[in-house]
């Protein structure tokens, strides 16, 4: 008996070994170690074993049973994990083929670098305002100290909807609008973008652009304080080593005025193709809110003073995507809308 | 305005180079335009004279030179030029010589004869040909005759300089003149103006019964200065005179057109020249032109003058339209032997005005519409006088006409040296501020603690006011020496609207659901409306037009945004871009009856064409009417907008009338979604159907953004079933989905569609439509009996309303 027993051991390890799966190893389980299998027949013998023998035989078995038992569990983990790595591996895919399209969508280049703007300015307390785009000269022209005849006005080609009606020129009115509304309250801070409309039309031009106008009332807000705002600004937009200088120039609404360069985007204002060489590329005109404008406005012009400044979102725009027509700007060609 | 590096040196010394002066100058508010250091590129041109001129044994059109340009021996230059003679001076190119350009001159043979070197045109040297007198700018330039031979030929020729363009504001006019540049510089490098002399030798005769002057429109014309010049001699003007006004690009003419030029450029004021024997009785009036008169300017053309231009008139008719041009009957010729020489300020806007209405703009009008110096006429008057009577052109009357009725007084201004500091953020001392309105040629008198006056010069009329001087002081201070700070008062919040926070999210909301933003023009041409089959009543129709626009295609602001995206598409089309999906938002224009502005409504519009992207694994997909409704309710979804619903709209033309829909937000019409009519495709040479959607933002806007409570979630699992009917074909989704969730009442969760059917397996004019119903209750797990109980509600009442048949 011992030795049927012994013999059951080694026949079943064998089976065991041999066996390729787990269905497999699941009959050999039933015909060893299953309520009718081999095992159990053989302990069923027992009783025609002494009662010396009975003991020994019946330890015996429980001991094969034992190591059967742990011998089947590790052939299942091994023939488990086996099965696994040939699922994976049967599974394998091209991970490079591309992906599903998902259908992309893009903001359009001047709504992203305007939220830009917008951003970097509420950041500085500044808020968000709009005006009309259709405006009256008094708002456009007479309030911002550019009476008739006034020289700048030819800087500006107008289109006119009426005799005192036209489209605004600039973002500028705005100033004077929030300025009515709110004066002599302080401080006021703003930031004004929007479409503005000039009668001109070529590589350079477009008759519809955007501008984004900032200002800024209180007492004593000075000409440093435009600078550093502006230096704050230029900072954020191209970047902390961006440099920025201040020129004399000349506005009706602004005195004193100022033209603002910034190092080159290009080539760090070592001169190249986009700053003409000059190592520099103007982007804004500022300076403090010309007494008269204040006094128009409503502010007394003694006590208060302030600082405005505009910009084109387009020259930005361009100048951050590196853009080198602005008519791609307004054609939506759908490769030009897709890839930027 | 042109500034010749040179000649400015005769007013001021400037220690710098000329490309130092143009960045300290742009400092200072005189924006460079460009600096062109002429000469740059030439190498060895030296003049030469031709000794001997022969014929080429193997060509008609070339000779050959024999060229002295120094020492003993002469070289042969073989030339195609036949404006040369023997005797005469010219820039000579020799072998390694380099010319405007790069071009490299070498050793070479032209038709067999050796040929060492090249005769010079004014063009090959880099003069702008087009300031050149007659007889320079053509062939080769002949250089006076008593030039020295074998010098460097850039020193004769004007290109031993380097000008300088300045692109002045329009505040500055007084710099539209040498003197004022000058005078600028003088002030940045702290160093003294030099001017020019205006004290002509008169004869003892007397301008006194010979001439005079009336002014009529004294507000038109503030002062007329007359001299009178004898025994004019018209020839050329010296070459320093010729070469200075060719640096500010103006063409030299003879001495007398030349040296009013001269002054007009060295001191701002524009003088003019008439032939004194043409003026009728000596007399010069200013007045108002007669509506009609005729008179031929200068240019050769016939002007017709209105009765607001300002006019100079003999005792006969206008012989000039003031400040603009001179007619051409009293032009200097050369048989004038009498010149009376005008000086004189005329009104700004007038001026303006004129040239504009004409389309004549001129150097002199040019300056007077900037404003001149009024109390600087007469001695533009001597100093042109002087010029002409010292290159022996002329003798000069003693005195002068000098009609000024109304003596324009200097102003004088406050200024205080803490208000200076409170605006610009940086204390400058009184002393600074004196020293730098001093050196701008301004006075400065009667200094107390808080301040001093300041006498302002009336050759700058842009000086008004304190804020004027203060900008003078800082920009000479330099800008770049006044510290950046940020503002520090009460600190705002700063931010967006709610409206602007929507409008945004708007537009992220249609990105996120694939749709690419553009942005078109706010105006478009009349004809849109037809392409969209706008009817002639359609309050569409009514818009704001564009008085002057610059083509038809932008006349009239829009009052839809259809047609700006539908044109996206046709652009997108003709460039083989098939697909598209884009949106556009920006405002429409409506008139109002009772504002001179319009209504200004911000409104959206997006479009769709072509198909999905497709690949290897992914198949493409219609961009039809339910891809874009898929899109509209998910971007409403987002935007909280609840309570929306579709009424199908027959009656809009620019839509199929069976497949577009109002969109309707609690009952509002809010907007439109629908096919594109095929009639509206063709007038857009499309022919691929679009989908669009329309939307008004302000209605949106109002239901947009309200945040919804949250519902706890079921604690108890829900109950599916699936639920299919047979419906006439007719009977409209909405309606079937509104009496089942009716019926079902609260218990039903969800009701999704998941298909619809027409064909075989149900009758003719049928369709049959499967319902996933979801049934569940917050505080309990349903029984079968309570769902089925629903169920059965739900199939009667179909039964009931739409005849509806279970279909198994």
């Amino acid at each position: 008996m011992e030795d049927k027993l012994k013999a059951i051991a080694r026949e079943a390890k064998i089976c065991l070994d041999e066996a390729s799966d787990l269905k497999k190893l699941n009959e050999i389980r039933v015909k060893y170690l299953g309520k009718k299998g081999e095992l159990t027949k053989v302990l069923r013998g027992m009783g025609s074993l002494s009662a010396e023998e009975r003991p020994r035989i019946g330890q015996l078995a429980n001991s094969v049973r034992e190591e059967l038992e742990e011998y089947l569990e590790r052939r299942t983990d091994e023939l488990k994990n086996k099965e696994l790595e040939e699922r994976l591996s049967r599974e394998k895919i091209d991970v490079t083929l591309p992906g599903k399209p998902c259908m992309l969508g893009k903001m359009h280049p001047l709504t992203r670098i305007q939220g830009e703007i917008e951003d970097i300015f509420t950041g500085l307390g500044f808020n968000v305002v709009e005006g009309p785009e259709i405006e009256t000269d008094y708002y456009n022209f007479e309030a911002l100290n550019i009476p008739k005849d006034h020289p700048a006005r030819d800087m500006q080609d107008t289109f006119f909807t009426g005799s005192e009606v036209l489209l605004r020129t600039h973002t500028s009115p705005i100033q004077v609008r929030t300025m009515e509304a709110a004066a002599p309250r302080v401080p006021l801070k703003i930031i004004a973008p929007g479409r503005v409309y000039r009668k001109d039309d070529d590589a350079t031009h477009s008759p519809m652009f955007h501008q984004i106008e900032g200002l800024a009332v209180d007492y004593r807000i000075t000409f440093a304080d435009l600078k550093g705002v502006l230096k704050v600004f230029a900072e954020s937009m191209f970047g902390s080593e961006t440099r920025t200088r201040f020129r004399p120039s000349y506005f009706p609404f602004t005195e004193p005025s100022a033209e603002v360069d910034i190092s080159c985007v290009m080539c760090g204002g070592k001169g190249c193709r986009v700053c003409s060489g000059t190592g520099w590329l103007e982007v804004l005109g500022c300076g403090s809110v010309h007494p008269r404008v204040l006094e128009i406005s409503g502010y007394d012009s003694e006590q208060y003073t302030g600082f405005a400044f505009g910009m084109g979102l387009e020259r930005i725009t361009m100048l951050k995507y590196g853009i080198d027509d602005l008519r791609l700007l307004f054609e939506n060609d759908l490769r030009f809308l897709e890839q930027i | 305005m042109k500034v010749s590096y040179k000649w400015l040196q005769e007013y001021v010394d400037i220690p710098v180079s000329p490309l130092e002066l143009a960045d300290s100058i742009t400092s200072a508010g005189l924006e460079v335009d460009s600096v062109a250091e002429l000469g740059k590129e030439i190498e060895k041109v030296y003049t030469g004279k031709i000794v001997e001129i022969s014929s080429h044994p193997n060509a008609d059109k070339l000779i050959i030179c024999s060229v002295n340009v120094g020492g003993e021996n002469n070289r042969q230059i073989v030339t195609g030029a036949d404006n040369v003679k023997e005797n005469n001076i010219i820039p000579v190119a020799v072998e390694g010589a380099r010319l405007a350009g790069g071009l490299k001159i070498k050793k070479t043979k032209l038709r067999g004869i050796e040929s060492r070197g090249m005769l010079c045109s004014g063009g090959e040297l880099g003069l702008d040909t087009e300031s050149l007198p007659e007889n320079q700018a053509h062939g080769i330039m002949i250089l006076p005759s008593d030039t020295p031979v074998g010098e460097d030929a850039r020193k004769y020729t004007g290109l031993d300089d380097a000008v300088i363009e300045l692109e002045l504001t329009p505040n500055r006019g007084d710099c539209l003149s040498m003197i004022g540049v000058a005078r600028e510089v003088a002030a940045i490098y702290n160093t003294s103006l030099k001017l020019p002399g205006a004290d002509p030798k008169s004869l003892d005769e007397y301008i006194d019964g010979k001439a005079e002057v009336i002014i009529e429109n004294n507000e038109l014309c503030r002062r007329y200065v007359a001299k009178l010049l004898t025994g004019v001699k018209v020839f050329s003007s010296p070459v320093w005179m010729q070469e200075r006004l060719r640096s500010a690009g103006i063409r030299p003419i003879n001495n007398v057109v030349d040296v009013t030029n001269y002054v007009l450029m060295e001191l701002g004021q524009p003088l003019h020249a008439f032939d004194y024997d043409k003026l009728k009785d000596g007399k010069i009036i200013v007045r108002r032109a007669k509506e009609g008169e005729i008179l031929q300017t200068l240019d050769g053309t016939e002007r017709k003058m209105k009765k607001d231009m300002l006019v100079i008139a003999d005792s006969s008719g206008p012989v000039a339209i003031a400040g603009v041009m001179g007619g051409a009957d009293s032009e200097v010729t050369g048989d004038t032997s009498m010149v009376l020489l005008e000086s004189a300020y005329f009104d700004p806007s007038s001026v303006r005005r004129t040239s504009n209405y004409l389309g004549l703009r001129s150097e002199s009008s040019l300056r007077f519409e900037k404003g001149i110096d009024v109390n600087g006429c007469l001695r533009a008057a001597q100093r042109a006088a002087k010029l002409l009577q010292e290159m022996g052109a002329c003798s000069v009357l003693a005195g002068q006409i000098d009609n000024y009725p109304e003596y324009i007084e200097e102003k004088t201004i406050p200024i205080r040296p803490s208000r200076v500091g409170y605006l610009l953020g940086k204390e400058i001392s009184q002393d600074e501020c004196k020293n730098i309105l001093s050196s701008l040629q301004f006075k400065v008198q009667q200094e107390d603690e808080e301040g001093f006056l300041v006498t302002v010069p009336t050759f700058r009329p842009d000086i008004s006011r304190e804020v004027d001087l203060i900008e003078e002081v800082a920009r000479i201070h330099g800008y770049d020496r006044i510290p950046q700070t940020l503002p520090s008062g009460e600190s705002t919040e700063g931010g967006r609207t709610e409206r602007q926070r929507i409008m945004r999210q708007l537009r992220r909301e249609l990105v996120a659901c694939g749709v690419y933003e553009a942005i078109t023009y706010s105006f478009h041409s009349r004809k849109e409306f037809d392409r969209l089959r706008i009817p002639e009543d359609s309050y569409l129709r009514n818009t704001i037009k564009i008085q002057n626009p610059l083509t038809e295609e932008q006349e009239i602001m829009r009052t839809l945004m259809l047609p700006g995206v539908l044109d996206i598409v046709r652009h997108n089309y003709s460039r083989r871009n098939y697909n598209a999906a884009v949106f556009d938002t920006g405002k429409v224009f409506h008139p109002r009856d009772n504002s001179d502005l319009p209504e200004e409504r911000e409104k959206l519009a997006a479009v769709f064409t072509g198909k999905t992207e497709n690949a290897w694994n992914t198949a493409s997909g219609n961009m039809d009417f339910y891809y874009v409704k898929g899109i509209l309710e998910a971007v409403l979804n987002r935007m909280g907008v609840k309570g929306c619903s579709l009424e199908p709209a027959f009656d809009n033309m620019t839509y199929h009338p069976g497949r577009s829909a109002y969109i309707q937000v609690h009952g509002e019409k809010a907007g439109i979604i629908g096919e594109i009519h095929p009639l509206v495709l063709e007038n857009y040479e499309l022919d691929q159907k679009v989908t669009a959607f329309e939307f008004d933002m302000e209605v949106l806007l109002q239901y947009a953004g309200k945040k919804d409570r949250y519902i706890p979630l079921p604690k108890y699992p829900g109950t599916n079933r699936d639920l299919a009917v047979v419906v006439a074909e007719d009977i409209l989704a909405r309606d079937v989905f509104r009496l089942i969730r009716k019926a079902g009442g609260e218990l039903l969760r969800d009701v999704k569609l998941f298909d619809v059917y027409k064909g075989n397996q149900v009758s003719e004019g049928c369709q049959s439509m499967a319902f996933s119903l979801k049934f569940q209750a917050a505080d309990r797990t349903l029984t079968d009996e309570e769902v089925n109980e629903r169920i059965s509600s739900i199939t009667s009442i179909l039964q009931k309303e739409f005849d509806a048949r279970l279909r198994s």
